[in-house]
């Protein structure tokens, strides 16, 4: 049955060589949709710009003989303006696919005009899981993480590590909300006890004491942070200032890198967290992240991570389709596994969901960390099976049953 | 004194040729972006230029009406005229509840409470289920005008917006140039002696309130269809600041100055768009600049210059 599939894929690719090159507007062109200046900016913003360069560079430059071009812009976490700009861009700018899109709100926006336009969405920042669920389309892939991934792969693991009470602080908003649904539920299956959960408003609330305090008086071995950015910041530094930590253990859903690095080790030491990607895992990731580093100035994150490695197995997509047309390359990209620093066969499914394997992370005490950026514990390698929703789980309307 | 009627007619003539070209020069969904913000403006106007009411709250009647278009076009399939005409109901209908309320008040009471109101009505926004929360209203379908025209293409919506633009314009134009419009201003001009003289002011008040509203619901409800959402930036204050920024700009109390603003502002943040958080850094400079060099804003300015010359 292989031998037979990989006669295909050679066959299919030889055809491919053999059709003249269709590349629409004679330019490859991705533009790179981020936060450039907000909240963001660290976990993707410039990085994720400079990861989308690299990609290019690492190709060559040039698909079948037209140049690649990365543009970006600035969506400033606002949907307004990230759908306007990549109706412009599509319309306009002759772009064919746009990358990273972090946070939700601007990813819902922009997906409805790519799927209209045929173009192609690679999500790498927004976390939520209905992109390749309820709200899936048929130009999409959701790349590096989502809601899902995070709180199975935290909430289960941590449960089986001993944390089997929670209490969660949740940002009282629907993002917020859908994350302690979704935690709590594996929590629950994994047979772990939900205390309770302290919401405060957001963004917008600096002071998290009477939010910490109740999760103290709760008792739970385990603090759940349903919040992102600023908040889960605020209320890391806040936790210490308490004592709460190390008698109590924080749970980040959602936490970079960058975050730690903000924070500091004395702070964040002891924390779980669940991360599609860490530098210091492999010689290849080292040998990328220090590449990036030279860049940068700072490791990359897994959403940086994920953005380079979703354009580079796009522009693969193209190469061996022979065209960038957007179903062509699609089937390509879904078709073909995914075999880089970033991911070891991962798949994308139907429902354009990306599928590889997570980490489960506990970041280090100052004594531990031996050398710059040295932050991270790898308790568990999660695998693709586990880390992510099957395909009849996401319920995307597109795939038949 | 006022411009010959046939020379004003002329100008508007002109100006709704340029409308009617602009799509094929200008990338057509920027060019519908500044009729809703024009719209928009100057319904704003409406209270702060010939009123003198300045409301700090009016991002809520222009993102609600755009949440119940959207909600209504997208969850119950309603075609795109009855979603904009809800939209633009329930904007008056909200008008009608706050501004009774606010008008009670003046000067910075008034200003306080429509804020407080607004941002009630942003607080609702983040929390109902149905609204999206700070995800928005995506993927609201443009639908077909009249079950012929189809709207997703750019170019048919682009001129129902500019009917739409044209509809609100004239309404507001009319208001103004009617004796309803006098009095306004006359209570703008000296509320005591429009008292005294026997107007029921808060009426008035009342009223001008209720049609800003309802206009802003209309420019709202539209721009919610132009961008397939209706998202938080639309009922957040600074939405309500940022209409400020566009009449004072193009010149609060003139008919045509809020368009001018709205063109100003809305081009600004397009073609800053790369810069990302210095756009509102360089339109509050530009802000800064205008309330010390030209205070009556562009139109004003050339207005008093024409008046001046001739």
């Amino acid at each position: 049955m292989r031998t037979l599939a990989l006669l295909l894929c050679i066959a299919a690719s030889a055809a491919a060589a053999e059709k003249e090159s269709k590349i629409s507007d004679g330019v490859v062109k991705i533009g790179v949709l981020t936060d450039m200046s907000g909240y963001y900016s660290d976990i993707a913003g410039s990085g994720s710009v400079t990861a989308a360069k690299m990609a290019v560079e690492d190709f060559g430059g040039k698909m079948l003989g037209k140049p690649i071009e990365i543009i970006s812009a600035d969506h400033q976490n606002k949907a307004d303006i990230a759908s306007n700009t990549a109706r412009k861009w599509f319309d306009e700018e002759k772009v064919d696919a746009i990358a990273d899109l972090v946070s939700s709100s601007t990813a819902g926006a922009v997906m409805p005009v790519a799927a209209e336009k045929k173009r192609i969405t690679l999500l790498s920042g927004p976390a939520t899981t209905a992109f390749t669920g309820e709200k899936c389309t048929a130009y999409n892939v959701h790349y590096t993480y989502d809601n899902w991934a995070l709180a199975n792969g935290t909430g289960r693991e941590v449960v089986r590590q001993g944390g089997d009470s929670w209490f969660f602080v949740t940002a009282d908003y629907i993002f917020g909300k859908s994350l302690e649904e979704d935690t709590s539920k594996v929590v629950k299956a994994a047979g772990g006890k939900v205390l309770g959960a302290a919401r405060h408003p957001s963004p917008g609330t600096t002071d998290f004491s009477s939010f910490l305090l109740q999760a103290q008086a709760s008792g739970a071995k385990i603090i759940g942070l349903a919040n992102a950015g600023l908040d889960t910041v605020s209320c890391i530094k806040q936790a210490k200032e308490f004592n709460i930590t190390p008698k109590q253990s924080l749970a980040g859903l959602l936490v970079f890198i960058s975050d730690v690095h903000a924070l500091g080790l004395d702070v964040a030491k002891g924390m779980y967290l669940t991360t599609a990607f860490y530098w210091d895992l492999n010689d290849e990731t080292r040998k990328w992240s220090k590449r990036f580093f030279e860049r940068q100035g700072k490791m990359p994150t897994m959403v940086q991570a994920g953005v380079y490695s979703e354009i580079r197995h796009y522009l693969e997509a193209i190469k061996a389709a022979g065209t960038d047309d957007a179903d062509a390359v699609m089937a390509k990209m879904k078709a073909t596994p995914v075999n880089d620093f970033f991911a070891k066969n991962g798949r994308i499914g139907p429902d354009g969901l990306h599928r590889h394997e997570m980490y489960l992370a506990q970041v280090k005490s100052p004594e531990e960390s031996k050398h710059p950026w040295d932050y991270y514990k790898i308790l568990k390698t999660i695998p693709a099976a586990e880390a992510f929703p099957t395909v009849e789980q996401q319920n995307c309307p597109l795939v038949k049953k | 004194m006022k411009a010959a009627p046939w020379v004003e007619r002329l100008g508007y003539a002109i100006l709704v040729v340029a409308g009617l070209v602009a799509p094929f020069v200008v990338y057509p969904v920027f060019a519908m972006n500044v009729l809703c913000f024009a719209l928009f403006a100057s319904a704003f106007n409406l209270l702060l230029g010939y009123t003198g009411l300045l409301s700090f709250g009016h991002a809520a009647y222009l993102g609600a009406a755009g949440y119940v278009t959207g909600y209504a076009c997208k969850a119950w399939g309603w075609p795109p005229l009855f979603g904009i005409a809800l939209g633009t109901l329930v904007a008056t209908a909200l008008g009608y509840i706050i501004g009774s309320l606010a008008i009670r008040r003046s000067g910075i009471y008034f200003a306080m409470i429509t804020m407080s109101f607004a941002q009630l009505i942003f607080f609702l926004a983040v929390q109902f289920p149905w609204t999206g929360g700070e995800d928005g209203l995506q993927g609201v379908p443009r639908g077909t005008l009249f079950g012929l025209v189809d709207l997703s293409r750019n170019l048919p919506l682009y001129y129902f917006v500019y009917a739409v633009f044209l509809f609100g314009f004239a309404v507001i134009h009319r208001t103004i140039h009617s004796p309803f419009g006098h009095v306004l201003r006359s209570i703008r001009e000296n509320e005591a002696r429009a008292l005294s003289l026997g107007y029921d002011v808060a009426r008035y008040k009342l009223l001008a309130f209720v049609l800003s509203a309802a206009l802003s619901g209309l420019a709202g409800a539209t721009k919610s269809l132009v961008f397939q959402l209706a998202s938080l930036t639309d009922v957040h204050w600074h939405m309500s600041g940022q209409v400020v920024l566009m009449t004072l700009l193009g010149g609060m109390g003139t008919v045509l100055g809020p368009s001018v603003g709205a063109l100003l502002v809305v081009a600004l943040q397009n073609e800053l768009a790369s810069l990302g958080s210095w756009v509102p850094v360089i339109t509050g400079a530009i802000f800064v600049v205008c309330v010390l060099a030209f205070r009556r804003g562009i139109v004003g300015e050339v207005q008093a210059l024409v008046k001046r010359s001739f």
